[in-house]
């Protein structure tokens, strides 16, 4: 188990390097820097800022210099914003992303479960014709598109939330709201298919046949077996809740590092894209190492080798 | 017990030995593909879903002829006119507006022409909405469409040449797709934006790059089931040539995982465009996108709440359509993965 | 003999997108304390369901709509869901037939084991696992203390099986059902697994069913079988009686297609051909009739009643009828006959 940790995290780095390297390499094929579109510098005051920035040194020599960095944990120096490094941009507006995001994962696997649990129990019914068809809204509605209509309606119409603010627990709920529909529509129809699977199972009948009433079934024996799954989907759930934070952060002003990705997109401050690029894979390739080893952790038919075949 | 009373000429033997009637099936056979297109015609959800993507598509194919209006024509004096359609009094479509509390009639301030209603409205720059959404429509399915063939040239090729060949290269292959798939799809898409010219092209390309990973991992462990099949071995061993057996045995029965998936990847697409298109990386001005009506409208949604809505509708029902015709397909391919 | 269950006038339909399948039509039988009783006939024949429908464990769609299971005298189907809960795993409980699938994959079998007890019970945790280690140790699970942490995958197919049926027998059942118990497993380890049910039938005193499609297994167990065709009984009796004395001609292609220690080199087995009837319209008269090389008039317009060859034979053919004629069983069956007299002599 230790030895495939390791091997895991090792790999972890090893693709960060990779993609450091192409984003590198990448960022210095753009034509052009930002302070060609800058108040017109002359030709000795820009000279004067590149060396200051180290972009007067041959690239290989910049390559070296920023990889190096990278392993001091430095992730350059930003264009914008004051020239302030990078991380300590990402330290200020880690925050909020994490909040809102850790939020929304958080209610819309609560919710998720909840729903296709009782979707799968209830086959066939009311129910879950509602929770199949919520399940597809949360799904077909790109996060934009909800935040938007939550911020015409909940915030700008109805005055219930506000419209676009950072500060309390209140100015959370609507871009939380909106970036919980997606993991609540794919858990809900995820867990639908993993529980009526499990329901249809010989051990649930054996359990039935115990004298077990429906509900000891379902909670004793259906819900263990139909979560252990939904944690293979907690990755791609991280990675499509961070490509809408980037938007729905955008929308309701909350400063946080999706905002900051699409600002400095469109100021073509490259360190801040390549700092903050390494960061998210960073992030990612970690909860899908952390998911894999809970995996692991929590399913006795992996956790005991490759068993079964006694 | 009483014994039943019978005329006794009931109990004649048939002789019913070697009566060959009795290994007759008794229902006709269905070919698969007759089988599929039976279960999908009988989900109503799918038949709908199909439907109204056709009308979709058909619009946006025949926008030139359909469009009341060119999508990029300004006037600047037609600006932020609210839908009216005709002279009809519909309230919300007749051409009223909220101007300080009282309602009043936004193209009559404006002196527009006598007879002239734009069924949506106009943006900004007075260009007719409804044909900027159809022209949006077709510019979004386009990026889907091309994205998805890309992914699928790429993809099929990949995955069968891996499944097939096995071995070392397989490793080589799967080892290039794990590193490809371990960055995160939006971030190679962004930095791809970043690099190439803002455009349609770019788009497409940056979409396919990342989508056409999912693709081949599907193909090639099915390519590798396929290949242990007797008839695929039997072909084999009669000296077809792989190219051959390829196209004759493996992408036949390859057909429903392309479709499915296909079904899956065009929805992705045209979200990634409209996301790069919100964020304002993606199609350029003045084309209008989904993506690009969306994120104009909701600049301008305090006052001008229609000019978000069209385009939010026809985003979610493009997207919801083709993910429940994929699930339908899914149903139909395969009736066991539907409960 | 006291007589503990009585099943009687079984129907059971199957609402389906088709129509409705009648898969049981008419089923009795009963069962004494502490015999086995064994229901044989070909997967389809509704020998599964009808047991199921004693622990009403059936799928959403079946309806069983006529008839009474009689349990000490009370009508099981008219019990609530509670009161059936009460009895399932406690009074009347049930083998299932792979034991590969039937273990829950994330519970020790430890718990699983002891969970009956602490359903039907008031033992605490520790008395029920207790219990839980003593029955593994009946079924022949070798150091049970050490394996009652182990998960389902890591026991083989056979232990599986003894698993269930320790889960099965831990609250010493009146009634077990064992459907299809050993038709998943290896010829040898089914052998062994038929030794322990019976050692098991004799130290608790349990009555068992016993469904397979398998005669050779019914001989070693049951005293008693009823043969089951298209959702009814064609034949029941003592063991030697519907073995060596059968009556229906389903029960004589079934024996004939079964090889014996007497079949010799030359001897060829024989099955019965086509296939069973569709039971969303199921046949006017007697079901097996199609099939049925001694087949008459009569057989496909009525069904035929149960005829009393015994005291404890009964069979569903109108050949016993005092009018028909006189027919010549295949060859295999004529010997089984010889068998039944020297049998009757002894």
């Amino acid at each position: 188990m230790a030895k495939y940790i390791l091997k895991r995290i090792l790999y972890l780095f090893l693709t960060l390097f990779i993609i450091a390297t192409i984003t590198f390499f990448l960022m210095k094929m753009l034509p052009g820097t930002p302070f060609s579109n800058q108040n017109r510098l002359s030709p000795d005051q820009l000279a004067i800022v590149k060396a200051q920035y180290g972009l007067d040194q041959p690239i290989f020599i910049q390559y070296i210099r920023y990889i190096g960095g990278l392993f001091q944990g430095n992730l350059g120096t930003s264009f914008q914003f004051n020239n302030e490094p990078v991380t300590q941009l990402i330290g200020q507006r880690l925050a909020p992303s994490m909040q809102i995001g850790a939020q929304a994962m958080i209610l819309g696997t609560i919710l998720g479960i909840l729903l296709g649990a009782v979707a799968a129990i209830r086959k066939n019914s009311w129910v879950d014709t509602l929770a199949t068809f919520v399940s597809i809204l949360g799904i077909s509605i790109p996060s934009f598109v909800l935040a938007v209509l939550l911020q015409f309606y909940l915030a700008y119409k109805w005055h219930i939330y506000p419209v676009a603010l950072w500060d309390n627990f209140q100015s959370s709920v609507l871009p939380t709201i909106a970036l919980a529909a997606l993991p609540l529509g794919n858990v809900a129809r995820f867990m639908r298919t993993e529980m009526v699977d499990v329901l249809s199972s010989d051990y649930i009948e054996l359990a039935k046949s115990k004298g077990n009433s429906e509900w000891q079934v379902v909670i004793k024996h259906a819900l263990r077996n139909s979560l252990i799954p939904i944690v293979t989907i907690i990755g791609p759930m991280a990675v499509s809740t961070m490509t809408g934070s980037m938007v729905v952060e955008n929308i309701f002003s909350i400063p946080g590092i999706g905002e900051q990705f699409v600002k400095s997109i469109t100021t073509n401050d490259y360190p801040t894209i390549m700092g903050l690029t390494i960061f998210y894979s960073f992030l990612l390739i970690l909860v899908f190492l952390v998911v894999d080893i809970l995996y692991v952790l929590i399913d006795p038919r992996i956790r005991l080798g490759n068993g079964g075949n006694d | 017990m009483e014994i039943p009373q019978i005329p006794k000429d009931k109990f004649k033997l048939l002789n019913n030995a070697g009566n060959k009637e009795q290994e007759k099936i008794g229902t006709p056979a269905l070919t698969y593909m007759q089988d599929v297109r039976r279960r999908l015609f009988k989900n109503k959800v799918a038949v709908v879903c199909l439907t109204l993507l056709t009308i979709i598509v058909f619009i946006s194919v025949f926008a030139p002829i359909i469009a009341p209006y060119n999508p990029n024509a300004q006037h600047a004096t037609l600006s932020n006119l609210p839908p009216k359609l005709g002279n009809l009094n519909i309230p919300g479509f007749n051409g009223y507006q909220n101007m300080g509390g009282k309602m009043v009639d936004a193209y009559a301030q404006v002196h527009a022409p006598k007879g002239t209603y734009y069924l949506l409205g106009t943006d900004y720059l007075g260009r007719d909405l409804l044909s900027r959404i159809i022209y949006g429509t077709r510019l979004s399915l386009i990026v889907a469409v091309l994205a998805t063939l890309v992914d699928l040239l790429i993809g099929i090729p990949y995955g069968i040449v891996s499944g097939w060949k096995g071995g070392m290269t397989d490793n080589v292959m799967q080892r290039i797709v794990e590193i490809v798939s371990s960055v995160p799809n939006l971030i190679v898409v962004i930095l791809m934006m970043i690099i190439l010219k803002p455009g349609l092209i770019s788009i497409v390309l940056a979409i396919a790059i990342t989508d056409w990973v999912t693709m081949a991992r599907l193909i090639r462990a099915q390519t590798f089931q396929l290949k242990e099949q007797e008839y695929v071995l039997a072909a084999r061993t009669l000296g077809e040539s792989s190219t051959k057996i390829a196209t004759k045995h493996l992408i036949p029965n390859l057909s429903s995982t392309i479709i499915i998936q296909t079904m899956f990847t065009i929805p992705n697409a045209i979200f990634f465009e409209a996301f790069l298109s919100f964020i304002g990386i993606g199609i350029p001005a003045p084309n209008a996108s989904l993506g690009t009506l969306l994120s104009d409208g909701q600049k301008a949604f305090r006052f001008l709440p229609y000019q978000m809505w069209a385009p939010a509708i026809i985003l979610s029902i493009i997207m919801i359509a083709t993910n429940l015709l994929g699930d339908g397909l899914r149903d139909a391919f395969d009736p066991q993965s539907s409960d | 003999m006291d007589k503990i269950l009585e099943v009687k006038d079984l129907h059971v339909n199957f609402a389906t997108y088709n129509g409705t399948v009648q898969a049981i039509r008419g089923v009795n039988f009963d069962l004494a304390a502490g015999e086995t009783l064994a229901i044989v006939g070909e997967s389809g024949s509704g020998k599964s369901i009808t047991v199921r429908s004693i622990l009403q464990l059936l799928a959403k769609n079946a309806d069983i709509n006529k008839g009474t299971i009689l349990y000490h005298g009370e009508d099981l189907l008219k019990k609530s869901k509670k009161e059936m809960d009460a009895i399932r795993g406690n009074k009347i409980s049930m083998i299932f037939q792979d034991p590969m699938t039937s273990l829950d994959p994330t519970m020790t079998i430890g718990k699983q084991v002891a969970e009956p007890l602490l359903i039907h019970n008031k033992v605490s945790k520790k008395e029920a696992l207790g219990r839980a280690e003593e029955v593994l140790r009946l079924v022949g699970i070798p150091n049970p203390k050490e394996r009652m942490n182990d998960y389902p995958h890591q026991f083989s197919g056979g232990q599986r099986q003894r698993i269930v049926i320790a889960i099965a027998i831990v609250d010493y059942p009146e009634i077990l059902i064992a459907d299809e118990p050993t038709t998943a497993l290896d010829v040898t380890v089914q052998a062994q697994i038929i030794d322990l049910l019976k050692e098991l039938q004799q130290k608790i005193g349990t009555a068992i069913i016993f469904i397979t499609h398998d005669l050779g297994v019914v001989a070693g167990i049951a005293d008693r079988v009823a043969v089951m065709y298209a959702g009814k009984f064609v034949e029941y009796g003592s063991v030697d009686e519907v073995f060596y004395n059968p009556q229906h001609p389903y029960t004589w292609g079934l024996l004939d297609s079964m090889p014996t220690l007497d079949t010799s080199e030359d001897d060829h087995l024989n099955s019965i051909p086509g296939t069973p009837p569709n039971l969303l319209n199921p046949p006017k008269g007697d079901a097996f009739a199609p099939r049925n090389e001694y087949a008459m008039q009569i057989d496909l317009e009525k069904q035929p009643p149960f005829f009393k060859v015994s005291k404890t034979h009964y069979a569903a053919t109108w050949l016993l009828h005092p009018d028909a004629p006189k027919v010549t069983p295949p060859k295999g069956i004529q010997k089984r006959f010889e068998k039944f007299k020297k049998l009757g002599d002894k």
